[in-house]
């Protein structure tokens, strides 16, 4: 199990135990996170599991695919420095305790 | 070796229950739930001997055996035939029926020209064709909802947005059926679309060809990234024959299912009306709920193991997705069409890298349908019982007699 922290747009926190081996992105869904949408499922698709992340973590984590590059195009909220897909986020010990803002549309 | 509906025949595997059940019988085809349901109570699988496969239905092992790419290649055919052993009915497409890597170059080129933004910068157009059409069936207030709406629609928009020169509103359609019947066994629904090849299939490769797309639109986009180099031009044409075959018929069966679950449901359909934000969520709901895709294969590539089960190489498998999408212990109530359900996690759309390279375009459109009906439609109700049509691939409605009231 893994810490992650997910923090609304209006500034609310909720702290989980994430499974390892799943994404992130699967891990707010399963725990009924709003504001993470994950339309399709990690496919790289539909840009809706956006999300901004802290460091440290930001520069630990592996770097972007091309996919993930171009999916951030096409993001509903803007696209900063720190946008990552959440479901390209693996859950392990290397990103114990990350911190994630979800932006205010997906 | 013994051959069977052209794969090669395997043992059924220790362990595994041996179920002599058609799953393309037409009452099965038309009527799914309680297949699904028996499916999933054998075991994570089932061997099926009439065709020599294996089937699953269960969420997890569903979503595994779909969605791992490496261990169950769809290079193979994604229905019955396998593509290593027999020659298929058309060249195979080069984005469905490839692997990585050559799936990931084609894969890229698809993905950006059907991106969340593509689909987007088409949402207002899609709007007012989806208004002008409810408006007029509100007018009319009973109407046939399958031929006169679900058809109607995407044949309207979506040559359009792909730059078709030409429209062939029936070609494009009984396309896309016939690619999902050839998936099938040699059976009734497979010979009739096989029959239908020599009418169709040659409108449908001349409207790939580069001078037969207007200067705008998703096929020139395709174009464009062969010259660029990315693709060559014969490449091009498949790609544009892909979004043909995949793009009508599936869009065409999830607004008439979406129309099916609103009308059968009509206190979910009065939360939409009341809340339209749950529109999202609940075109997914529908999809989930009604599986427009329901089964498609995958052939084990090596000798493996799923949930305990050994499973040889060249081991057709039939990924019965309508049975995952109902499956209890992934979705409480499943039997339930519920708005308010988050069903993120469907495999309606596939999942992985095959996932649904259209579903930007699908939901899209889908959205704005459902978006002008909730905004004009007081009362969706059935005058007749709907009827389903057997399709191999596909559970779709044929037809459906509807009436609109106004708010
Ligand atoms: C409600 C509508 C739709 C449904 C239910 C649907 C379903 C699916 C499914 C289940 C797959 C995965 C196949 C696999 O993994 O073997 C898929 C792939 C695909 N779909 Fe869709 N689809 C829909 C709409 C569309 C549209 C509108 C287009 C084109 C504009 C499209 C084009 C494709 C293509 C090209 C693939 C192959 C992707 C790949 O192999 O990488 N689909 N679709
Ligand atoms: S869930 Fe769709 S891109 Fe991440």
């Amino acid at each position: 199990m893994t810490k992650v922290t997910f923090v609304d747009a209006d500034g609310n926190k909720t702290t989980l135990d994430a499974r390892d081996g799943d994404n992130l992105m699967q891990a707010a869904i399963a725990d009924g996170i709003d504001g993470i949408v994950g339309e399709c499922c990690g496919a790289m698709m539909c840009a809706t599991c956006h999300v901004y992340v802290e460091e440290p973590h930001l520069t630990t984590l592996p770097q972007r695919s091309e996919g993930e590059e171009e999916m951030l195009e096409c993001t509903a909220s803007e696209r900063r420095k720190n946008s990552r897909l959440s479901c390209q986020i693996k859950i392990g010990p290397d990103i114990d305790g990350i911190v994630v803002h979800l932006p205010e549309e997906q | 070796m013994k051959m069977i509906e052209g794969h090669v025949a395997i043992e059924p595997p220790h362990g595994v229950p041996v179920w002599d059940v058609d799953p393309y019988d037409p009452e099965i085809l038309a009527d799914p739930d309680a297949y699904y349901a028996e499916l999933r109570s054998k075991g994570p699988f089932v061997y099926i001997p009439r065709y020599s496969i294996l089937a699953c239905g269960r969420h997890q092992e569903t979503q595994e055996v779909f969605s791992d790419w490496e261990r169950f290649v769809s290079s193979r055919g994604v229905g019955l035939q396998d593509f290593k052993l027999e020659t298929p009915w058309r060249p195979p497409s080069i984005i469905l029926e490839v692997d990585p890597p050559a799936h990931s170059r084609t894969r890229k080129v698809m993905a950006r020209v059907l991106s969340p933004k593509a689909a987007n910068a088409l949402r207002e157009q899609f709007r007012a064709a989806a208004d002008k059409l409810i408006d007029e069936l509100l007018e009319r207030g009973s109407f046939e909802a399958i031929a006169e709406l679900a058809e109607v629609y995407p044949t309207d928009v979506f040559p359009q947005a792909m730059g078709l020169k030409k429209v062939n509103r029936r070609y494009l359609i009984d396309y896309g059926a016939m690619v999902f019947n050839a998936l099938g066994p040699d059976n009734d629904l497979r010979r009739k679309a096989m029959a239908m090849g020599p009418q169709i299939v040659p409108w449908i490769t001349e409207q790939c060809k580069r001078e037969n797309l207007e200067q705008e639109g998703f096929g020139a986009e395709i174009y464009a990234a062969a010259d660029a180099g990315e693709i060559n031009e014969g490449e091009a044409g498949m790609l544009v024959r892909s979004l043909l075959s995949a793009g009508v018929d599936t869009t065409v069966t999830g607004i008439g299912s979406a129309l099916w679950c609103l009308a059968t449901n009509p206190q979910e359909y009065e939360k939409l009306k009341d809340n339209p934000k749950l529109l999202r969520p609940a075109f997914e709901e529908v999809l989930r709920f009604t599986s427009p895709v329901h089964s498609f294969c995958r052939t084990t590539d090596r000798d493996t193991q799923v949930s305990g089960v050994d499973i040889a190489a060249g081991t057709k498998i039939l990924c019965v997705l309508g049975a995952a999408n109902s499956d209890e212990t992934r979705w409480p109530h499943a039997e339930k069409f519920d708005v308010d359900r988050r069903p993120t996690g469907h495999l309606a759309m596939g999942s992985g890298i095959h996932g649904c390279v259209g579903q930007n375009l699908a939901r899209a459109e889908v959205g704005a349908v459902l978006a002008a009906i909730v905004q004009k439609v007081g009362k969706i109700e059935l005058t007749a019982p709907a009827r389903w049509r057997p399709n191999n691939a596909i559970h779709a409605l044929d037809s459906m007699p509807l009436s609109f009231t106004p708010h």
